[in-house]
């Protein structure tokens, strides 16, 4: 046990030691307890706060988007007035195909793309239906957009902090 | 991609209530996996083997907290880049060999390469930039977001 570690030294531990997944065991806050040191209402309590303050977003599965057929992802990219971005990210964002919505920098003149919205379908055809939705929604603030859709993906790892 | 089960072949109503209903909302208590069982009417071992087992046929990538990596003090940004076919290799193999790079993508457009970069600090941040920059000898085109608006999955198996 080490009494001296501040509570921040205490939320990394427990972020190294879940970061990977839960233990799928009957009682896994217990086993990440015993991993770290720490009481385990330490661990549930420390746990729920990084919960209400959105250090943790959620708990619960990631779905592998290809194996449940959703084949066809499309990083559709805006060039929307800047004044209008909140706006239209407020409206883009809500729609339920759209899994993650940015306003980003432009860097011109080669990308004039300042608003990001990721669409999953289950093919290309799918995707440009969605795309067209969103292109309705925009207006006449959409200044041109274009699909990106991925060909490969090279690694994915998912998000780490180093131990 | 590797070897993608064939997910119709083996889904049945449990594993789509697992994949539709668990997304969030994974309680914090003494037995989560016993509250949620009961939720779907099923046993608390036959939802961890069946989660077991979702993740063995690489239906679920991962189960767990989804940890908001600024909100932990890191950096996270997306990057991209523009490569010639001909050298594409080279530089995708010096971008995954570092562990700064957490995911990376193929993209059919002019900027060809796109990865999100997740590092502890902005220091760390701007020194992989520059390492990119340096061992590739191409320029990295950084679009840290200025907002977010939405970010989750809403998948339905």
């Amino acid at each position: 046990m080490t009494l001296e570690a501040s509570p921040d030294e205490i939320d990394r531990r427990i972020v190294l030691a879940t970061q990977s997944g839960l233990p799928l065991q009957p009682q896994p806050y217990h086993a990440v307890a015993r991993q770290v040191g720490v009481p385990v209402e330490e661990v549930m309590a420390r746990m729920r706060r990084m919960l209400e303050t959105g250090v943790i977003r959620r708990i619960g599965v990631v779905p592998n988007h290809y194996a449940l057929g959703y084949k066809a992802n499309g990083m559709t990219v805006w060039d929307v007035p800047d004044g209008l971005v909140d706006e239209l990210g407020a409206r883009v964002g809500a729609l339920d195909f759209v899994s993650h919505c940015y306003h980003r920098p432009r860097h011109l003149p080669d990308w004039p793309y300042n608003f990001f919205a990721m669409v999953h379908g289950h093919d290309r055809g799918e995707v440009e239906e969605l795309v067209h939705r969103i292109a309705g929604l925009i207006g006449d603030a959409d200044h041109g957009h274009e699909i990106l859709y991925s060909t490969r993906i090279l690694k994915k790892t998912g998000l780490r902090i180093g131990g | 991609m590797p070897c993608l089960p064939l997910w119709d072949a083996f889904v049945d109503d449990l594993d789509r209530a697992i994949v539709n209903s668990m997304q969030g909302g994974f309680p914090i208590c003494d037995y989560p996996f016993a509250e949620v069982a009961a939720r779907l009417h099923t046993g608390e071992q036959e939802l961890i083997s069946r989660i077991d087992l979702l993740l063995e046929r690489g239906v679920l990538s991962r189960f767990g907290p989804m940890y908001h990596a600024e909100r932990m003090g890191g950096r996270l940004s997306l990057a991209a880049m523009k490569i010639p076919q001909s050298d594409f290799e080279r530089v995708a193999e010096i971008l995954n060999a570092m562990p700064e790079v957490a995911h990376n993508y193929a993209r059919d457009h002019l900027l060809n390469i796109w990865f999100v970069l997740a590092t502890e600090t902005p220091r760390e941040h701007a020194e992989a930039l520059e390492k990119i920059w340096r061992e590739t000898g191409y320029p990295v085109y950084d679009m840290p977001k200025i907002r977010e608006y939405f970010v989750g999955l809403r998948l339905t198996a």
